[in-house]
């Protein structure tokens, strides 16, 4: 047995164990549930950037607005279109609110999918500060345009979405996502993600189309996104634009970096980390024993995040888990030689 | 739209244009020496708001009689200074140890300075917005006709003159200006013609701190609700701003300002106004697309 069928059997187990603790699921408080499904998407949404972000050496700053999109689109056609579609299959069955639920999401995938090209277009153009800033000005656009959609409730939200989310569906999607990335960068194919970042010019030289690999991380990245926002919106329930902002984008982002751009692992780990903290914090701000002070800190999360970030990057700009595998030399490494100083040219 | 309403919407566009343009300075100039965008620069804005906001209370009542006009102008040339100390803090401490370092890794430090602004701003000066005092009395000019120009659209447009020409005159005539420039067209020959670099990028930082903090003034005097979150939203724009004038040119972020103030503006008061955020982006993608190096940019070729 070689590796490459180890991985196939650890998704295919991944995915039974998913749908054996999804059985149980009813068992577990209701909380602790739907924060094990946060950890879940928050892992997609980690892993599909970290192949813009890490992998191709891209930044983007515009995440969660090709979550909104998932998750609006997905929403949308299980609110409008679910009775039709049942109607169809002969009422509501486990199977058919298994397929209709596997098409929205895969809809909202696709939609996202579509507006990663449509970003993925001018990108190639830009690097480095423009193409951050050029994808938080899409997350932006794209909020503000559901904001404007009053099908979907404009800035009031959107609510009465069928609670479909499950265990079994958040984990067997986060086994997909990390089998699929995984892979991607493993195939010969998939190297080529880590030449365009570290070298594009060499990565021409060799006859590797910067361009296409650079649309496809992004094109790959936003489905990924958007499936997250397909189930992020069938576990609340309840959307609305602004919990897509910019801040919701930097929270991915800082998984991304806690976890060492370009290892799959090390994201996965601080996705898991980073919801957990950011939920014990919650608690932390209500002990009335603690100081006024620390609850006041803790309850104003965005104050750690940025001093975490700027901690990283001035000590370990390599993530916290260097000791875990990854490929090619990692951003920021001093093993990367770069001039003194500042480069010329956008 | 008749053409009062014409000219009416155009001098609030050039008002609101020339924070725009202020703020847009702070991004050129340092992206002119060190290659980044500062991030955090949409919040120094925001702190010259709040130190309009403490000052003025404290420092107004002592100018009595005839110093009553000084008040204010000592509240900004305060403010200019403190946010010109806050912007070479943060260049000390969070930009200089990553001098060498990728681009991407002094990118995120300046998301993360620019959140922690933001938020310990909250944490310290409390969410809730607060209303700005009134620095000068606010009304409209008299003997405009059907046009309305307040007295403190008057003060800011004065106030942006002045700065600029003052910029100008550093940049083009003191041997600190002459760095600077010899900085941004090549740094490593400034540095072996013996500039100390890092001299000239805290001088850089300053300069363009003090102008986002005068910007945070005069924007808090026209629109008296301020919060900490209130720099983000103008610092990017002022970002677009700077990239249609072409980033690292002087007029050019002046002129990028007012050009986005005024469409702004327009939209604002068209049938799409609810668009209003959006439009920025919009230009910001068009403009890469079609001229990535701004109306004044040099294009420069890629060296391999």
């Amino acid at each position: 047995m070689n590796y490459r069928h180890i991985k196939k059997w650890l998704l295919l187990a991944a995915i039974i164990l998913s749908g054996f603790a999804s059985h149980f699921s009813d068992a577990i408080n209701a909380y602790y549930l739907q924060v094990v499904i946060f950890i879940g998407i928050n892992i997609i949404l980690a892993v599909g950037l970290n192949l813009i972000n890490g992998y191709t050496g891209q930044f983007s700053l515009g995440h969660a607005g090709f979550m909104a999109i998932g998750a609006y689109v997905s929403a949308y056609l299980s609110n409008e279109h679910s009775a039709g579609f049942f109607h169809a299959l002969g009422g509501a069955s486990f199977f058919s609110v298994a397929a209709l639920f596997l098409g929205v999401l895969i809809a909202g995938g696709l939609a996202a999918a579509v507006a990663g090209l449509i970003v993925g277009v001018p990108s190639l153009r830009l690097k480095g500060d423009y193409l951050a800033i050029v994808t938080l000005g899409f997350g932006e656009i794209i909020r503000v345009v559901i904001q404007n959609t009053d099908a979907v409730g404009g800035p009031r939200g959107y609510g009465g979405i069928a609670s479909y989310t499950t265990l079994f569906w958040t984990y067997s999607i986060v086994a997909i996502t990390i089998y699929v990335v995984v892979s991607l960068i493993d195939s010969t194919y998939g190297r080529g993600f880590l030449t365009v970042r570290d070298d594009a010019v060499a990565a021409e030289a060799v006859g590797i189309n910067p361009t296409r690999y650079k649309v496809t991380a992004f094109v790959l990245g936003a489905f990924f996104a958007g499936i997250a926002g397909g189930l992020y919106a069938h576990s609340t329930t309840y959307i609305n634009p602004s919990g897509f902002d910019f801040q919701r984008s930097i929270e991915i982002v800082i998984m991304v970096i806690l976890g060492g751009m370009g290892s799959t692992a090390g994201v996965t780990f601080a996705a898991i980390l980073l919801t957990l903290l950011l939920e014990y914090l919650r608690f932390v701000s209500g002990y009335q024993w603690l100081p006024e002070i620390v609850r006041r800190i803790a309850a104003n999360r965005v104050i750690i995040y940025s001093l975490v970030l700027i901690a990283l990057m001035l000590l370990r700009p390599q993530g916290l888990f260097g000791w875990l595998p990854r490929r090619g030399v990692p951003v920021g490494s001093a093993r990367v030689k770069r001039t003194k100083l500042p480069p010329h040219a956008p | 739209m008749s053409s009062t309403e014409f000219i009416q919407q155009l001098i609030n566009g050039l008002s609101l244009g020339a924070f725009y343009a202020l703020i847009a300075l702070g991004y050129t100039m340092v992206y002119g020496v060190l290659r980044f965008i500062n991030f955090a620069h949409g919040d120094v804005f925001m702190i010259g708001a709040f130190c309009g906001y403490y000052l003025s209370p404290r420092l107004l009542p002592h100018f009595t009689g005839w110093l009553t006009p000084l008040g204010p102008v000592t509240v900004l040339i305060l403010t200019m200074l403190i946010c010109a100390l806050l912007g070479i803090t943060i260049e000390k401490l969070a930009y200089r140890p990553l001098r060498s370092r990728p681009k991407l890794t002094v990118l995120i430090t300046a998301i993360g300075v620019s959140l922690f602004l933001e938020y310990g701003g909250q944490f310290v000066f409390g969410a809730d917005p607060k209303s700005f005092p009134e620095l000068m009395p606010d009304r409209a000019l008299e003997g405009t006709g059907a046009l309305t120009i307040t007295t403190t659209q008057l003060a800011a447009f004065i106030v942006t003159v002045i700065l600029l020409v003052a910029l100008t005159l550093i940049v083009k005539r003191t041997r600190l200006g002459m760095a600077m420039r010899a900085l941004s067209n090549n740094p490593t020959a400034a540095a072996l013609m013996g500039i100390n670099v890092d001299t000239v990028i805290s001088f850089t930082f300053g300069l363009g701190s003090a102008l986002a903090g005068a910007a945070g003034i005069l924007f808090a005097l026209s629109y008296p609700s301020i919060d900490p979150l209130m720099g983000l939203l103008p610092g990017i724009k002022a970002f677009v701003a700077a990239v249609l004038g072409g980033i690292g040119s002087i007029p050019g972020a002046a002129i990028g300002g007012i050009i986005l103030g005024v469409v702004e503006t327009f939209v604002g008061a068209s049938a799409f106004s609810t668009y209003r955020d959006a439009i920025a982006f919009s230009l910001l993608i068009v403009i890469l697309l079609v001229r990535p190096a701004g109306i004044f940019g040099r294009v420069q070729p890629e060296k391999v």
